[in-house]
């Protein structure tokens, strides 16, 4: 039960990532390049995201949490620059709390959760490539 | 606390600043506060690359790189057009690092703090042109290495108080913030938000390497400035009312902070002590001018 | 409506007959009364527009740029020096694609300083992407500033419209001012495809690597060679509207000229008269003013220099340890044709130096013992020995 309304909660969010009122056309596999003067616009102007570019190959070491230990606080979530933190809603103890889910494609590894949680809840592993 | 956070997220993945950005902690959570309806202007900085190549952008939303001596008058224009427009609502925001605010960028910013311009003007300051490789900035604080100021002649003159200058300008609001703090950021953020004229923030914002420091300190590091009152967080009002926001009883020896970062690591204790000195020094000053310290 | 203006009054009322929604200018003598009018304008709500008064001129061109890019019409106005510290950021309308106009008031730069009139200011902007109008009278101010709005917000290039410093810009000549509502309806509103817009978020001026800029580069190009037929058809309407059409060139009794001067701004008025007493000796002179200097009117100006047997071109400027700047560019033009004839390159005028009718008679006289010119450039008017 709980596996399958996390489940849910994570489509939800990705769901919610991607439905912006933004322009057309967004997101792109790879990055863009226009095949000719003729297709591209007059001037500079971007008009897609960066989510093509995943950022997890940069990582040496690979933070995971142990939701054991994990105190619900999103100290990690609130500090992640990327952000590849996001949050699922789970219910721990008959309570509503949102828990951090790392994002490996594009966690930099840049190890700001592990030192900031403060239950040392979150290991750094060797990234294994 | 985590509930004055906005879930929803703007700045979008996939940039490229280095591991451990204290910048890009900064942009992330400004976003939050300002919301979709704004637009940013970004001079010559860090954030010129971190948000990508053409044709792609990490910021959703409209976002126009300018030159890099021009966040305070392209901010202006844009103002200008959209007020024109029918768009006061719109926010117009200019995101710009220490070099196009403390150095090329402070006659603009001058100017457009002068005129009142109804804009918010946010410096990350990382105390050194870090994008184009380390060089100094009128922001490189006391005896640090750049690559212009090295450890045989690191930089002997203090760090350039762009706040002072700031509140000279008697702007209707200025304040301090800093990674680690991002809830007293968030507040300042809000209550800019609400005012009209022009809005000055310095965001204190580590480097992992530029400052030769560990990527995964930047939170740390950002605590440190303010625990050893190196980086006070307050406001001000109309540049009169100079208020401390994050209370500092106990401050920790500037030491601790300057010791997690090699270009500080050829520091001699004669120098330390005339840092340390200096942070006591600049401290008393801003305590003169202070109406009231705020409870943490 | 017919009035008497002084050059730097026409800019303030082809600032405003434009409609233009954002000035962003900073004073430089001899522009002054310029940007003064504006802003006597917009403070009694004759013009509807906010004059941001920046604290220099590359700032005027900064905001001028965050204005049109967030979709207002941006104007501004300098000379000389103010031109000069502009010019990063003239690199940067153009590649931005942002459609401003700006007055330049020809002045010749300093050290030492100067006041009076010469054109390499402008001039020396010739690379930035800027298309740029060489006015010869306070009417044509009024009516090229209208025409630049129509022709750049097409193109997506700013327009320079360039006139002499106090021959021009403080002398009064009566205007014909046009009817604000024939100007609505000749120039429409702006209304950009792409612009600064929280409904339809995008990036203006991301990083490229060595993909992308070479194409955005070329299309620069492609746009300022196309302007060449909105310039002659937004000329030929302004005709059809106004009475007074406008092309790249102007010519005067070119028909069955053997000699043919070729010049710019107020030293082309003088040389009319210069070709009308020629004529009366008997001489086949006429005379070419070249009005938009970018584009440069390459085609026009093969096809006049190919009928004539010499042709004397007039610089109020010059490009040092090379020739006049006007001159290199006509001889480029005519290399690679049949029919060139010799081209004389003359450099008058410089720091406002005035040149009469006589003057220019003089030039002429003198070319006339000369099959072929004996330098490529030759001075006049300036004591040397």
């Amino acid at each position: 039960m709980l596996r399958l309304r996390r489940n849910l909660s994570r489509k939800y969010w990705d769901l919610k990532m991607a439905s912006r009122k933004t322009a057309k056309s967004r997101k792109a596999e790879k990055k863009v390049t226009y095949p000719s003067a003729a297709a591209m616009p007059p001037m500079a102007v971007s008009s897609f995201d960066m989510s093509y570019n995943h950022t997890g190959t940069w990582r040496s070491l690979k933070p995971k949490i142990d939701y054991e230990k994990c105190i619900y606080c999103l100290i990690c979530w609130k500090f992640c620059p990327e952000p590849a933190i996001s949050l699922d809603s789970v219910v721990v103890k008959g309570k509503e709390k949102e828990k951090p889910v790392i994002n490996y494609t594009y966690c930099k590894g840049c190890g700001i959760c592990w030192t900031e949680c403060p239950v040392e809840a979150i290991e750094a592993l060797e990234e294994q490539r | 606390m985590s509930s004055l956070i906005s879930r929803e997220e703007i700045m979008g993945c996939g940039h490229v600043a280095c591991q451990g950005c204290g910048a890009t902690i900064l942009m992330r959570h400004a976003l939050k506060v300002l919301g979709r309806d704004t637009c940013l202007t970004i001079p010559a900085c860090c954030w010129t690359v971190i948000d990508g190549p053409f044709p792609h952008s990490a910021a959703n939303v409209p976002l126009f790189h300018a030159a890099f001596m021009t966040a305070g008058a392209t901010a202006s224009g844009i103002r200008a057009a959209y007020d024109m427009l029918g768009r006061e609502k719109i926010k117009v925001v200019a995101w710009a690092g220490d070099g196009g605010t403390y150095d090329i960028g402070i006659q603009a910013l001058s100017g457009a703090a002068e005129r009142n311009e109804d804009i918010i003007y946010i410096c990350y300051d990382n105390e050194a042109y870090m994008n184009t490789g380390i060089q100094r900035s009128a922001s490189t604080p006391l005896y640090a290495w750049t690559t212009t100021t090295p450890v045989s002649h690191p930089k002997e003159t203090p760090k350039k108080d762009i706040v002072s200058i700031m509140a000279a300008h008697r702007i209707p609001y200025i304040a301090t913030g800093t990674v680690a703090y991002i809830e007293d950021m968030i507040k300042k953020l809000q209550k800019a938000k609400e005012i009209k004229g022009t809005r000055f923030i310095l965001l204190f914002s580590p480097c992992p390497s530029g400052w030769k420091s560990k990527p995964e300190d930047t939170v740390k590091l950002s605590r440190l400035a303010v625990k050893s009152r190196l980086f006070p967080l307050i406001e001000i009002e109309n540049g009169t009312d100079w208020r401390v926001t994050v209370r500092v009883e106990k401050p920790v020896p500037v030491i601790d902070y300057l010791k997690l970062q090699g270009r500080f690591r050829h520091l001699t204790e004669e120098q330390v002590g005339l840092i340390q000195l200096s942070v006591d020094r600049e401290w008393e000053m801003l305590r003169g001018k202070v109406i009231k310290e705020e409870k943490q | 409506m017919r009035k008497v203006l002084m050059g730097n009054h026409a800019i303030s009322w082809g600032a405003l007959l434009s409609r233009a929604q954002v000035i962003a200018a900073y004073p430089i003598t001899p522009q002054t009364q310029a940007v003064e009018l504006l802003a006597e304008m917009c403070a009694e709500g004759k013009l509807d527009a906010k004059f941001v008064k920046v604290e220099s001129e590359h700032s005027a061109m900064a905001a001028c740029i965050g204005a049109s890019a967030a979709g207002a019409r941006a104007f501004t106005a300098t000379s000389g020096q103010g031109l000069a510290l502009m010019h990063e950021m003239l690199h940067w309308a153009a590649g931005a694609r942002t459609p401003v106009v700006l007055a330049n008031i020809n002045r010749a730069m300093a050290p030492p300083w100067t006041i009076w009139t010469d054109q390499n200011d402008s001039l020396s902007q010739r690379d930035t992407g800027w298309m740029q109008v060489y006015c010869q009278n306070n009417q044509e101010v009024v009516d090229s500033i209208i025409q630049a709005y129509r022709v750049s917000e097409q193109a997506l290039l700013p327009v320079m419209v360039v006139l002499d410093a106090f021959v021009l810009s403080h002398t009064l000549e009566t205007v014909d001012l046009p009817d604000q509502e024939q100007v609505d309806a000749y120039l429409p509103s702006f209304d950009p495809e792409f612009k600064l817009d929280p409904d339809n978020p995008r990036t203006f001026g991301g990083l490229t690597a060595m993909d992308g800029y070479f194409e955005l580069r070329y299309k620069m190009h492609q746009s300022m060679e196309q302007s060449k037929g909105l310039w002659e058809e937004t000329g030929r309407e302004f005709g059809e509207v106004f009475g007074r059409p406008y092309g790249l060139i102007e010519t005067y009794k070119t028909a069955d000229a053997e000699l043919l001067i070729v010049t710019s701004s107020t030293i082309a008025s003088t040389a009319r008269v210069a070709v009308d007493r020629l004529r009366e000796k008997g001489r086949k002179v006429g005379l070419l003013r070249i009005r938009v200097f970018r584009p440069f009117p390459t085609e026009e100006i093969r096809e006049i220099l190919s009928s004539v047997k010499k042709a004397v071109v007039i610089d109020r400027n010059i490009s040092y340890g090379s020739s006049g700047i006007f001159c290199q560019e006509v001889k480029a033009a005519m290399y690679n044709t049949a029919n060139r004839p010799p081209i004389f390159g003359i450099i008058t005028g410089l720091g406002g130096r005035d040149v009469s009718s006589t003057d220019i008679i003089n030039i002429v006289e003198r070319t006339d013992s000369k099959p072929l010119p004996d330098s490529d450039i030759i001075f006049e008017g300036v004591t040397i020995q």
